[in-house]
């Protein structure tokens, strides 16, 4: 064991806890109310969570939340980033990947699925 | 799926394991399992939370959520509406004593909010069983960083500077004593962490061990370096069980990781340790008694000097220090002493870790900067004294320490304060007290455990402690006469002069620190023979009040000596009170309040 082997090893490791520190940038929140149950919202969820681990993302954290009221566009979700809060509606598994790569990795949103238009967070 | 999106924090501390959290856990794994959300959701057990009255209790990262209370049968409910709904689950949150809110995540809580946390830091957030989580908050950096890049006199210079003063309870400058060891001549030196917490109501030292053992390894190996020493002991009572299991745990992944053993981090450096369970006597948390327990003789104090830096283990120099002390090391090398000497009094610095039970809303581990006031402590993070009743003093140091009555509610917890009281920090015990506290039989109740507990090798402690004992009793009987007051001075202080160790001369401190604060209370027990916090059995009268009696007869049911009998042609009934033998077990039973106390 060198130091250097020693922070290898740290750096692999804090992936599995770095959920239990600060708040990360980004944070996704799901709508999982019955409707968006429903809808495929847990399909969406689980596409998320891929594509996040897929990229290797760190700065992201993946949330659920009840019902924000919008069944009709159900699946939903929020992203949160700085002040800044998205909703994106009517989803699926392959529009919530272009979420991450695009909104989250570039910071371009996914105009086609957002909800209204972008709200300064209360 | 790989990826959790969740982790569920299981405290699986000894207080929430005796509550049931393994059943818990268990139903939980299962639930998960059958709503299809064990590949999202990881369940982690940790040490020690700290509030060990609400057990079992579990956080739910990223959002720090906090269930107190959970039974296995509601975990169902629980995995559906949280887990897979995303909803906070209400009914096990907890709630505001003041406001009646609901108080949904860790950071809101008052208890947790208010601490600061440098020897708990990893308590509760890493699995004390996986060295992956303490190499990944930074694990076996400050071993590995001072090894390579260091030179021992760097570290002693970094512990000085810190500030840091043993946490066992006599609070030597840290520092000062890794100097003399490193000057002790002779190529032996031994490493000795005391974990022979023996204070009743204390248990930080059991929680670092079952919650962060890692922590206490790594910073006994950088003692070992510091000082010149090659071999280090933990003595452990063998009451804490899951302590010594987490802990050999630790020992063995750190020998298999390289962190001990031989040629730590590729240098000319070895360090090993080893367990050594103690059978659990109070004597042997003294320093020397401890050496004795170790090299297998029986725990016995020796006269001081020479002190074990000096001739410690088998004749050779050794560095004692406490669980509490180590686990302070490895912040102080990697943020450096000036920092931690930033925390803290002029004269105390750092955080110190208390215990808090009795009388008190949030009973558990809270560790404040020194210098918090116990009215923080007692107020703020404890949430006050529960039942409406009013807060009369609170116990620091246990059976060696004094007590702080409310009058002094804003006395700085630090060591010179504390002294100045009469008391000590100690261990960090910290028992609260409230206006159903008799002082004397706090005081009966510490000199019992001391009488107990004293080895019997000098005479003041082994008779001292019983004849102090027995004046306390004749007090609490109501047989004393005001003389004895004089006569219990007298003996307290000779106690204290010539005891050999330390548990000699610090048992009569509970004594002396209520018969200077509570002094009336004694008189009150020996001129008026009589106990007012009602307390002692043998002051206290039983009576019914018959306009409040129902004639339910519950009292004269329950009565064990059947003392309590009916009033003739009416429906009421009356206690005997000659043949009383004043146990309380009317007063407990009745429904009516129609049985006074007084």
């Amino acid at each position: 064991m060198k130091l250097s082997d020693l922070q290898q090893w740290r750096d692999r490791a804090v992936r599995d806890v770095s959920m239990r520190g600060e708040r990360k940038e980004w944070r996704i929140v799901v709508s999982m109310g019955t409707s968006g149950i429903a809808a495929g919202a847990r399909d969406v969820m689980r596409a998320l969570m891929d594509e996040i681990e897929r990229q290797e993302l760190e700065n992201v954290e993946v949330a659920l939340t009840g019902s924000l009221g919008l069944d009709d566009f159900e699946p939903v979700l929020r992203v949160e980033h700085q002040d800044e809060s998205v909703f994106y509606g009517r989803l699926t598994p392959e529009a919530a990947r272009s979420i991450i790569s695009e909104h989250v990795c570039q910071g371009r949103k996914v105009e086609r699925f957002v909800i209204g238009l972008p709200k300064e967070r209360e | 799926m790989p990826a959790y999106r969740s982790h569920v924090l299981l405290c699986a501390g000894g207080a929430c394991i005796s509550c049931g959290c393994l059943a818990v856990r268990d139903a939980l794994e299962q639930e998960l399992q059958r709503q299809g959300l064990s590949d999202e959701i990881r369940v982690v057990q940790t040490g020690c939370v700290g509030s060990c009255d609400l057990g079992p209790v579990m956080i739910v990262y990223p959002d720090e959520v906090f269930y107190q209370k959970v039974r296995p049968a509601d975990v169902p409910k629980l995995v559906e509406e949280h887990f897979l709904k995303g909803r906070i689950y209400e009914p096990l949150l907890v709630k505001s004593p003041e406001t009646d809110n609901l108080i949904a995540t860790q950071r809101e809580f008052a208890f947790f909010n208010k601490q600061f946390k440098i020897v708990l830091e990893n308590c509760g957030i890493i699995d004390p069983e996986k060295i992956d989580e303490y190499v990944a908050r930074g694990g076996y950096q400050a071993l590995g960083m001072v090894l390579t890049e260091r030179s021992p006199q760097w570290v002693i210079e970094e512990v000085k500077k810190s500030g840091l003063r043993g946490r066992g309870g006599a609070g030597f400058p840290t520092g000062i004593k890794w100097e003399l060891m490193a000057k002790s001549p002779g190529d032996e030196k031994y490493i000795v962490c005391n974990a022979d917490e023996g204070d009743p109501g204390a248990f930080m030292d059991r929680s670092v061990l079952e919650g962060d053992p890692h922590r206490v390894l790594e910073a006994m190996a950088i003692a070992g370096y510091a000082v010149g020493a090659r071999k280090g002991f933990i003595y452990c009572r063998a009451e804490y069980p899951l302590a010594i299991k987490r802990t050999q745990l630790a020992i063995n992944q750190a020998r298999e990781a390289g962190f001990l053993g031989k040629n730590l981090f590729e240098t000319d450096f070895s360090f090993d340790i080893e367990i050594r369970v103690g059978a659990g006597a109070f004597v042997c948390g003294e320093e020397t008694a401890l050496l004795a327990s170790i090299e297998g003789k029986r725990g016995i104090p020796r006269p001081r000097p020479p002190f074990p830096a000096v001739s410690g283990l088998w004749g050779k120099p050794t560095l004692i220090s406490n669980v509490e002390t180590y686990a302070c090391i490895c912040p102080i090398i990697m943020r450096g002493g000036e920092w931690y000497a930033s925390i803290g009094t002029e004269k105390s610095k750092g955080t110190k870790v208390f215990a808090l039970a009795g009388k008190i809303q949030n009973t558990g581990l809270v560790e404040v900067p020194m210098g918090t006031t116990l009215r923080e402590i007692v107020y703020d993070i404890g949430g006050g004294v529960p039942n409406g009743k009013k807060f009369k003093a609170a116990q620091t140091g246990g059976p060696s320490g004094g007590c702080i009555p409310a009058e002094h509610i804003d006395v700085s917890m630090d060591y010179e304060s504390l002294a100045k009281m009469g008391s000590i920090v100690g261990s960090g015990g910290l028992i609260v007290m409230d206006e159903d506290s008799c002082m004397v039989d706090v005081a009966k109740f510490f000199m019992d455990f001391c009488m107990d507990e004293s080895c019997g090798k000098c005479p003041p402690c082994r008779v001292g402690t019983r004849q102090i004992y027995g004046i306390l009793d004749k007090i609490s009987k109501g047989q004393a006469v005001v003389e004895d007051l004089t006569l219990l001075e007298e003996l307290c202080m000779m106690v204290k002069e010539t005891s050999l160790c330390g548990l000699g001369q610090t048992a009569p401190n509970p004594v002396l620190s209520t018969l200077r604060y509570f002094r009336d209370e004694y008189l009150a027990h020996i001129v008026d023979k009589r106990c007012p916090a009602k307390v002692c059995p043998d002051l206290v009268r039983y009576t019914i009040d018959e306009e409040v009696c129902t004639g339910c007869s519950l009292c004269a049911k329950n009565c064990p000596e059947n003392t309590i009998f009916k009033v003739d042609g009416e429906k009421k009934y009356r206690i005997d009170p000659v043949r009383c033998i004043r146990c309380g077990v009317c007063y407990d039973v009745c429904r009516f309040n129609a049985v006074i106390k007084e």
